[in-house]
């Protein structure tokens, strides 16, 4: 590993972007080699916020480990916890009462609307607007709210359990959420405005870590990564889970592949997820949330693999049962991971600055990538 | 397609193979030498089309080591999982690193967690755990750090 500030034998300048760096947005560490100013190689050093969650996961219960699996992509809590939820249930052969379903995927897009407006925020404030980012967080503090309210929290919500969610809606809830949306939707319009337009937004973000559409397959890229370079990964589409299969939204495809393709695929999804749950906010069955199961679970011997769609792309759950309460071994198939895999193929020949604007558009979360 | 259309392509490619139909999706079990052919025809053949290794990782079985690969097309929309049991004493096998590019980071994170050398991997160093790392690897089953595991 290389540590210091230096130079190359062929004369080429070694710098460190991290651990702590405000554009990389948690811990990560970037070594670059620089020739002049033109990126030659991307180095990442990942393992800072590293906690082993996948060893820890094999030592806590089935009802236990859903807990830890928000900690992982802290934006998309309530995504992590549906795929645990939904590879538990897939094991014990679980169907989930209508209402829960319906309650997982409006929460499911609200939450992707906040991680989102995060992203779009911080993405914007990296490029040099700061105004974006109060504008971002106004909106999300309401999201925020309604989490609350139902949840008991803010961050990671631990809301889906096994066999449905862990408590009822708030009386409020669908109220609280139907004039979120009526205020959102023009906001949307507005962040469109704000920032898309801009000539100097544009100029940074255009033909820069272009990721063509081969390299995006090949690098394992998922969610708007590879969807800003025209490859066709939603699961929600692809391999539908609760009801996304009775809603009606599209799936945003953006084919230039550069770093303003891929903000607008994030900037067309929020829309996407508001027509979602305007589908379904109305259209909460009335009934249980939850489903009869037993106090201890126990996944027959066997293995299950889930595949969800999270704000950042595919999150696969692998879990290997020996038929006891704790899993064998589970496997968290992180999309930042790959994500960032390919960080070093759209940097090089660009220049140093433009590595910002693609960090940016991968929407990395450390916790996510190191796990 | 279909796995019995899978399995007929499968053999085609190599004989060898088993298959096992009990899981999600068809699990094709292959020789660790035997990977790199499998894998390039997975990949390349027009039928098959294997284009997007989207679950690269390791079970540690305390008799041997199994490699467990999820491969999907993203032409023709169809699953797959690989695996390959390697000798736990000298766990040694292909890298597939030229042919999926994704293969790269898995491989390390596998490498330093469960210490499976990769056979010509283009940059197999520590990934996560910090420079000079010493001893075991921590997601085998025997790996025991009394200061920061805590034991429930």
């Amino acid at each position: 590993m290389v540590e210091e500030i230096g130079t190359t034998t062929e004369g080429d300048l070694i710098i460190n972007v991290g651990p702590q760096h405000p554009a990389t947005h948690g811990v990560l560490h970037l070594v670059i080699t620089l020739n002049g100013e033109t990126i030659k190689k991307v180095e990442p050093h990942l393992g800072y916020i590293h906690r082993s969650i996948e060893k820890m996961c094999e030592s806590l219960t089935y009802r236990q480990f859903i807990y830890v699996t928000s900690r992982m992509d802290y934006l998309s809590a309530h995504i992590n916890n549906h795929a645990c939820a939904l590879c538990v249930e897939k094991g014990l052969q679980i169907e989930i009462p209508d209402r829960a379903k319906v309650i997982r995927v409006i929460m499911d897009e609200l939450t992707r609307i906040a991680s989102h407006e995060l992203w779009w925020g911080a993405m914007a404030m990296d490029i040099g607007a700061f105004t974006p980012f109060f504008h971002a967080f106004r909106e999300r503090e309401t999201i925020n709210d309604i989490m609350e309210e139902t949840c008991g929290a803010r961050l990671t919500m631990n809301y889906f359990v096994p066999g449905g969610l862990m408590a009822d809606l708030h009386p409020d809830f669908q109220q609280k959420v139907k004039s979120f949306i009526s205020l959102f939707k023009s906001k949307v319009d507005e962040y469109d405005e704000l920032v898309t337009g801009n000539v100097i937004f544009r100029n940074r973000m255009k033909d820069v870590g272009i990721l063509s559409k081969e390299d995006a397959i090949s690098f394992g890229c998922s969610g708007p990564t590879a969807r800003g370079s025209g490859v066709s990964c939603d699961i929600r589409k692809l391999y539908p889970y609760e009801v996304y299969d009775k809603v009606q939204f599209d799936e945003v495809l953006e084919t230039a592949g550069d770093s303003l393709a891929r903000y607008m695929v994030r900037l067309r999804e929020m829309k996407q997820s508001v027509r979602i749950i305007e589908q379904l906010i109305d259209q909460i069955p009335e009934g249980d949330f939850q489903a009869k199961t037993k106090a201890v679970l126990k996944l027959p011997k066997g293995e299950f693999y889930t595949r969800v769609e999270t704000a950042r792309g595919e999150f696969g759950v692998y879990i290997v049962s020996e038929g006891g309460t704790t899993p064998y071994r589970i496997k968290f198939r992180s999309p930042g991971f790959s994500n960032l895999s390919a960080l070093d193929h759209m940097a090089r020949g660009s220049k140093l600055g433009d590595l910002v604007a693609m960090m940016g558009t991968l929407d990395l979360v450390i916790p996510d990538i190191d796990r | 397609m279909l796995n019995e259309e899978l399995k007929a392509s499968i053999s085609n490619i190599d004989e060898t193979v088993s298959f096992d139909e009990t899981g999600e999706w068809l699990t094709v079990m292959v020789n660790p030498g035997g990977l790199n052919s499998l894998a390039k025809g997975l990949r390349y053949d027009e039928a098959l089309f294997f284009d997007y290794l989207f679950c690269l990782t390791c079970i540690d079985w305390k008799t041997n080591l199994t490699m467990v690969y999820h491969f999907s097309s993203t032409r023709h929309r169809h699953n797959i999982v690989v695996k390959s049991v390697l000798d736990i004493k000298d766990p040694q096998i292909e890298t597939l690193t030229h042919i999926w590019r994704t293969a790269e980071f898995h491989e390390r994170e596998v490498y330093e967690m469960f210490g499976v050398h990769f056979l010509n991997h283009p940059d197999l160093r520590l990934l996560i755990l910090p420079d000079g790392w010493e001893g075991k690897n921590p997601m085998r089953k025997d790996f025991e750090d009394p200061i920061n595991m805590i034991k429930l």
